[in-house]
């Protein structure tokens, strides 16, 4: 299921306020973004813009004050808690900075944790998340622990765990996180290509490196959103020099 | 870098004739850097006259092949050896329009930041694709190009933002004039930390 225009992630003309009165800190402004099936967007823009509250509000981590968000065409509004719960673990994937792996859990055990949480058999829950760690190239760890793994390899548990099942948006924050510049930029290949495969992203980063791997990079300044890039060409037409 | 190097740098691969010059220079650079076949042969015609390069016997088919000398070899060996200077590149076209910007009345200076970003960004974008498509272990020299592109521009944009944090803090006591010079000839402190880094 998803938005009757195929949209993933509808946010339409959202407002994010902290707090009442003069002390009112208003994190969002009447943002409006919709991301579809194939296309990863970027947010960028300067800490305090409101670049991790529109993430939360994506997720159904947080509500809006005013506006609506729809995941798949479903209102979030319209959950309760227990629906708002299914639907993070069966349709979002969230990649973050802090990976929250436990500890006292295989990788594969923590891929397959959200599934189990889902009611999907323990037997049918490996296997996915056997396939999802096969994704990241992991599949041979998937026995070891959280502190017998790299940096990097913990980030791709974290990762397959974020894709695992039939994630249809994938939101990731600083995604990269401290790690080194080319096993940061494996993170980021794969987000790509879950994209690519038909999932919608969202990645809010400071990193315009990272923001470069996005079809469209939009700019947040004191909660509103300011400017956008135009949607890119093919390879070939790049090539071409007619990609713009 | 001169194109002189660059065929002297696929000379020492062997021999080659203009066509086949053009078409390798172009190739270990992706493309970005076109040439068209006259300067080939002017700058083989230059290589020539200063001993770095040898022309051989037409063949059959009319096309002439060049070698590289031993004192071309030295030559690239030397420019190899050499750190490319900054002041050699042409100026920075950019950074002197921020800071005519600020210095110009009436120019909304935040939006000629923003309006520079999402152009870079875009570019930034452009760049990845083609290195996500390049993903074969013979691309790697067009990957290195690319990659050197892509950090050009990572750091512009970074650069854009630093600027854009410093303009938040900027307030001139006189729009659009210069900062006022203290006694002692120092400017006062409404010129912002990184004025240097804009020059």
């Amino acid at each position: 299921m998803s938005g009757a225009d195929g949209t993933i992630l509808d946010v339409r003309d959202v407002h994010r306020t902290h707090g009442a009165g003069p002390a009112a800190v208003h994190a969002l402004r009447g943002v409006s973004l919709a991301v579809r099936p194939g296309e990863l967007v970027a947010v960028m823009g300067p800490s305090g813009s409101g670049k991790s509250t529109l993430l939360a509000l994506a997720g159904g981590l947080d509500s809006p004050t005013a506006g609506e968000v729809r995941v798949d065409g479903q209102p979030l509004a319209a959950l309760d808690r227990r629906g708002l719960a299914r639907l993070r673990r069966r349709r979002v994937g969230y990649i973050f900075q802090d990976l929250n792996l436990l500890g006292s859990l295989t990788a594969v055990e923590n891929v397959a944790l959200p599934l189990e949480l889902d009611g999907t058999g323990v037997r049918r829950a490996r296997a996915l998340a056997l396939a999802a760690l096969a994704e990241v190239n992991l599949a041979e760890l998937g026995d070891r622990f959280p502190d017998q793994l790299s940096g990097g390899q913990q980030q791709r548990v974290a990762i397959a765990r974020a894709l695992v099942g039939e994630r249809r948006l994938v939101l990731a924050d600083e995604p990269t996180g401290a790690l080194d510049s080319q096993t940061g930029e494996a993170v980021l290949h794969l987000l790509r290509r879950r994209v690519d495969a038909g999932a919608g992203g969202l990645l809010v980063t400071h990193e315009a490196r990272h923001a470069g791997w996005a079809d469209r990079v939009v700019f947040l300044r004191d909660g509103v959103l300011v400017d956008s890039t135009a949607p890119l060409g093919s390879v070939e037409q790049l090539l071409s020099g007619s990609g713009r | 870098m001169s194109i002189r190097h660059g065929l002297l740098a696929l000379l020492e691969r062997g021999q080659m004739y203009g066509y086949q010059l053009r078409a390798a220079f172009e190739e270990s650079t992706g493309s970005t850097w076109p040439l068209n076949i006259g300067q080939v042969y002017t700058t083989l015609a230059r290589l020539e006259r200063d001993g770095l390069v040898r022309s051989l016997p037409e063949s059959e088919a009319g096309q002439r092949p060049y070698e590289i000398t031993d004192a071309g070899r030295a030559d690239l060996t030397l420019w190899f050896a050499t750190p490319v200077s900054r002041t050699d590149r042409p100026r920075d076209e950019l950074s002197i329009k921020l800071a005519l910007a600020l210095t110009t009345p009436g120019v909304d200076v935040r939006s000629v930041v923003q309006t520079q970003r999402a152009a870079t960004m875009r570019t930034l974008q452009e760049l990845t694709r083609l290195k996500y498509a390049s993903d074969q272990p013979e691309e790697l020299p067009w990957r290195l190009v690319l990659d050197a592109m892509v950090f050009q521009a990572e750091a512009e944009v970074r650069w854009l933002d630093h600027c854009e944090t410093s303009l938040v803090r900027y307030r001139p006591t006189v729009p659009g004039r210069r900062p006022p010079v203290a006694a002692d000839g120092s400017a006062e402190a409404v010129v912002p930390a990184d004025e240097e880094a804009r020059r």
